[in-house]
């Protein structure tokens, strides 16, 4: 099968302090792959180094074919393209309505200029994470679930082919986070994408992801399908599950 | 002790190294293609309109109680006749462009200091990053332009509020006509008292946004960090006003007065 995401042997530190002591991992095309852990544990920290927000002290990563440690801005920026990010605290820009959120991607970075063209896209892209209502309003009139599908759906409207999700169920209530993993699985139907999700929420884990990898202490500890991990013998493995 | 020295050093060298790299991402980003007009014109506007009513009421008392004040010892030399003349030597070449441009340091650094911060802390700039689009170009340049643009005009208002402010306050006691003042008043302005001061302007509206910028983009993780960034910014962009500013007079007194 085709690889999307390439890890090797990722190690970051910040003010001296490891986080990542070794990171492997692949992401498959058209995978949905669920990484778990503690708080603290540089889950945030392993992806944020994928679509180059933070640069690590060493290993590689590929994206797509591509080295992005090797990339300049430009070559970066047009990778960017092709990845998708969920933010864990779904990052809307505050001063801009619902619709003007959507269009930032649109006309910043796909360059599109049709105001007809622009409507449609944000109409079906709200419609798609079931926020057509909220066209209009500020993101500080949404629900945290709100932010989340709209965030989602800002995410969604350049037709990411790899999809980031931080904690895209986090803070939520248990029949809206099912919710929202139904909606990652509908996602990946619709757009073909892969998809690295974090989380803490076994639920979400158990609905969306193909195979689950387990991160302690900056390593990968573990790996497998919800089943292999839920009955591992392991103590600290099953302790997850629990 | 030695190790603390060392330390500060090396935090100088990385904070000047720090403003270096942003100076230059500022600069190419700014001929890059896709400028943002709307949002420049947008940010002139809000620079505009956040600062305009305390910049007009400051012009004015600066006009006012500089002459209130210097009427009784001009008066002692005979010379009350010349009140006018000082107040607009003074304000327009000096105090004018200083008074008014701290006060923007204030009102618009703290302003865009605590907004980028909190677009920082919030993760928006790295949304903006990660989606491909260029976060420098459109929150940076687009704001440090608007300063460059509108804290000179700022200043020119104030100028003229306190040229105002100097006839309300001549005529408390005395009695001159407006004509007969202003005319004083510009008799005695010399197009090189006004254009290195108007200059000057351009410069300290460039370290307010420059500054204000910065210090939102460097904001650290955490709410707090917000509030930092806002004071910071405040405090640096006055610093280094007073510090071009003392400049400015040096490179003015040699090549415009040639003293
Ligand atoms: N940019 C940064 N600068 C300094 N330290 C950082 C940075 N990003 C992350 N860290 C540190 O790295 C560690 C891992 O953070 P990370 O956000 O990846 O955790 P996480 O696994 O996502 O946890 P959570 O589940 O709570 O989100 C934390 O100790 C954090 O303080
Ligand atoms: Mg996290």
């Amino acid at each position: 099968m085709e690889t999307v995401i390439e890890i090797k042997d990722l190690k970051i530190a910040f003010n001296g302090k490891p986080v990542l002591t070794g990171i492997n991992l692949t992401l498959c095309r058209g995978e949905n792959l669920a990484i778990i852990g503690r708080s603290g544990e540089g889950k945030s920290v392993t992806i944020e180094c994928i679509v180059g927000l933070l640069t690590p002290d060493e290993g590689t990563i590929t994206v797509l074919g591509k080295d992005i440690t090797n990339l300049d801005s430009d070559e970066l920026k047009e990778l960017l393209l092709h990845t998708g990010f969920l933010f864990q605290q779904s990052a809307l820009y505050d001063s801009m309505t619902v619709r003007e959120n959507l269009a930032f991607p649109l006309i910043r970075v796909l360059k599109i200029s049709d105001e007809a063209e622009i409507e449609k896209r944000s109409v079906e892209a709200l419609e798609a994470v079931g926020l057509a209502a909220a066209i209009d309003k500020m993101p500080s009139d949404l629900s945290g679930g709100q932010r989340k599908r709209m965030a989602l759906a800002r995410t969604l409207i350049v037709n990411p082919e790899i999809i980031l999700y931080d904690e895209p169920t986090t803070g939520l209530d248990a029949i809206t986070s099912k919710e929202i993993s139904a909606l990652i699985m509908d996602i990946r139907k619709k757009y073909k994408s892969s998809s690295i999700i974090i989380t803490h929420d076994m639920s979400c884990a158990k609905i969306t992801a193909d195979r689950i990898l387990i991160i302690n202490e900056g390593k990968i500890i573990a790996g497998g399908t919800y089943k292999e991990l839920e009955n591992s013998s392991d103590p600290f493995i099953a302790s997850f599950f629990k | 002790m030695k190790q603390g020295i060392i330390l500060r050093g090396k935090k100088i060298l990385e904070s000047i190294g720090d403003y270096t790299e942003f100076f230059k991402s500022v600069i190419t980003n700014t001929f890059r293609r896709g400028f943002e007009w709307n949002e420049l014109i947008r940010q002139c506007y809000l620079v505009g309109v956040r600062s305009i009513n305390i910049v007009l009421v400051t012009g004015f008392v600066l006009g006012f109680v500089l002459t209130l004040q210097s009427q009784p010892t001009l008066k002692a030399f005979g010379a009350e006749g010349f009140v006018p003349n000082m107040v607009a030597v003074s304000i327009i070449r000096e105090i004018g462009p200083v008074i008014i441009s701290l006060i923007c340091a204030g009102k618009i650094a703290s302003g865009i200091g605590a907004e980028i911060g909190s677009m920082k802390v919030t993760e928006q700039i790295a949304a903006m990053d990660v989606s491909g689009a260029n976060s420098i170009q459109y929150l940076a340049v687009t704001r440090i332009l608007a300063c460059i643009f509108m804290v000179p005009l700022l200043v020119l208002f104030a100028d003229a509020m306190s040229l105002l402010g100097g006839y309300v306050g001549t005529n408390i006691s005395g009695n001159m006509t407006a004509v007969l003042y202003f005319n004083k008043s510009f008799s005695s302005l010399l197009f090189s008292d006004f254009f290195p001061s108007l200059i000057k302007t351009f410069f300290f509206g460039f370290i307010i946004g420059f500054v204000a910028c910065f210090k939102g983009f460097h904001a650290n993780r955490g709410t707090e960090s917000v509030g930092i960034a806002a004071n910071s910014a405040v405090v640096s962009a006055s610093f280094w006003i007073i510090l071009i500013d003392a400049l400015a007079v040096q490179l003015t007194s040699i090549f415009v007065y040639n003293q």
